[in-house]
């Protein structure tokens, strides 16, 4: 017996709206039971106050600074080298042995457990180089993490760019270098700005890779220089709900996280079109 | 100025130019004509060496031009800067018009700011594109008809000065009306420029160029003055292609 084409369609229609709504729900129920609970423990004195009692009273102000602090070192660290060897891979070499193995290192490294970096994190950074617990040593661990994010999605992107505005640029005699910069990076900026968000968010939630390198200990003051220890965001409300010390200022915390990825990837956004449209 | 000798090319084992000799006159139109797959763009890109860019492919012979072989130590930046090139499709950068047109001058350092507003004017001009967009410099490239679209692609060449114009099919992508006033600004810019152009359109070989090459299977079978080409061929090979028994 053969179903009507007509009742398979609207089963799909059923059936792909009923998956979507479910996904999309989740998503806002965890964000708005977050947000619920942690909205009235938002108030300026929690935003801008430096804690007491291990968290138990006053704010969270040193451990946003701290989380800034170790976002942007590792995002100013990553961007870079994680880029870079995308374009190296995409522009600059053809397919052999060698990029295969590199893409190969970039998908396991993918795949580590981070606290297996954070474990790596501690052994380098903080001991043999002789970083401590520090914003150094978080950033540079958070980065290392970051690579593969970066790398893949910016490999995408640059990959996406279509062949023929390489071959125009090179017949108009323009270098590798120039086209890769004038044509290649404005046209994958889109990808590239997303790899980059994304890493940002994964670092900015994690917390066993920094619980080894940048440290625990809650600060009392805002930290100054690369080499101070510092809690992040993600760390400090960890420790707060694990040690039932105050569930208020753990879900504030939460609630602060969450809001920070939110204005990071909105931010970013908003900056990647408006550069954009410089070039469209 | 311009002369291919003894021209062989393989892409992988695939033989696609097999020992082609032509000699390209100033300031005049050569046309290369043949079936698809005969060689024709192939042999176009051994002008500019945008082979190089194809994985696997290698170049025996040699490519005068001004005398000097560009397969043997030449600047590919020098060359590709003096023997320009247009595509098949249009393909402006999805840039604005005025940053297409600036792209070259700006790569090569030829011009900026005042200079560089009077280079891309002047490029407009020359393919008369100035009178259409001249007042909507900062439009996107992509949103102009395909045959400004194209217009545009030869402004982005002029700009870069070159002296040698190398164009593959350049109206495949057109409508009639559109391929008459390219095939129009072709015979404009002779005056100043040595053209080569790569067309399947016989017709669109016999109104605007000076000599014509026909090429069939790797191999130019006949080379000369279009009007002789066209009207008494000496190879049957020629005839048959021209009066449309083959290909």
């Amino acid at each position: 017996m053969r179903i009507p084409p007509k009742v398979v369609h609207y089963s799909v229609l059923t059936f792909l709206w009923a998956v979507t709504l479910g996904t999309v729900g989740t998503l806002c129920v965890i964000i708005g039971w977050v947000l619920v609970k942690g909205l009235p423990a938002i108030t300026p004195g929690f935003l801008f106050s430096a804690p007491e009692g291990a968290g138990r009273e006053g704010g969270i102000f040193p451990v946003i600074v701290g989380t800034l602090w170790v976002i942007l070192g590792a995002v100013l660290i990553a961007t870079p080298l994680g880029v870079g060897t995308s374009i190296f891979l995409v522009e600059y070499t053809r397919e052999n042995w060698v990029t295969r193995v590199i893409r190969f290192g970039a998908d396991c490294l993918a795949g580590i457990p981070s606290i297996i970096f954070g474990l790596f994190g501690y052994v380098f950074f903080v001991v043999a180089l002789g970083f401590r617990w520090s914003i150094l040593s978080g950033a540079l661990t958070l980065a290392l993490m970051s690579l593969p994010t970066i790398i893949r999605t910016s490999e995408v992107a640059l990959r996406a760019v279509p062949p023929q505005y390489r071959e125009v640029s090179y017949a108009l005699g323009a270098t590798r270098w120039q086209m890769v910069l004038r044509v290649v990076i404005p046209g994958s900026l889109p990808g590239i700005v997303t790899g980059i968000v994304l890493a940002m968010g994964r670092s900015m939630s994690e917390t066993a890779a920094v619980i080894f390198t940048a440290g625990t200990v809650l600060p009392d003051s805002v930290p100054t220089s690369p080499g101070d220890s510092v809690r992040t965001l993600a760390v400090h409300f960890y420790l707060l709900a694990v040690e039932g010390l105050s569930e208020k200022n753990a879900f504030g915390t939460a609630a602060i996280l969450v809001l920070s990825i939110l204005v990071i990837n909105v931010g970013a956004y908003t900056l990647m079109h408006r550069f954009l449209a410089r070039y469209r | 100025m311009l002369e291919a000798r003894n021209v062989r090319l393989w892409y992988g084992d695939f033989n696609a130019l097999k020992g082609v000799s032509m000699k390209i006159q100033p300031r005049s139109i050569t046309a290369i004509i043949g079936p698809s797959g005969c060689g024709k763009s192939t042999m176009l890109r051994c002008f500019n060496r945008m082979n190089d860019l194809v994985e696997g492919c290698r170049v025996e012979g040699e490519v005068l031009f001004e005398g000097r072989n560009i397969y043997d130590h030449y600047d590919l930046t020098e060359l590709r800067k003096r023997v320009g090139m247009v595509f098949q499709r249009p393909n402006p950068f999805p840039l604005s018009v005025q940053e297409n047109v600036g792209y070259g001058p700006r790569i090569h350092g030829l011009a900026s700011g005042d200079g560089l507003r009077a280079a891309v004017k002047k490029a407009l001009q020359a393919t008369q594109l100035w009178n259409d967009v001249g007042d909507r410099l900062t439009a996107p490239a992509l949103s102009l008809s395909a045959e400004q679209q194209q217009r545009l692609c030869i402004s982005r060449l002029l700009a870069v000065a070159p002296d040698i114009l190398l164009m593959d099919e350049p109206c495949s992508a057109l409508d009639p009306m559109a391929t008459q006033n390219i095939e129009e600004l072709m015979l404009e810019l002779k005056r100043d420029y040595t053209i080569v152009i790569v067309t399947h359109n016989m017709q669109q070989a016999a109104r605007v160029s000076d000599f014509t090459g026909f090429m069939l299977l790797g191999e130019l079978v006949e080379f000369g003055e279009t009007q002789t080409i066209f009207t008494a061929p000496t190879d049957k090979r020629t005839e048959e292609y021209i009066t449309g028994r083959y290909g």
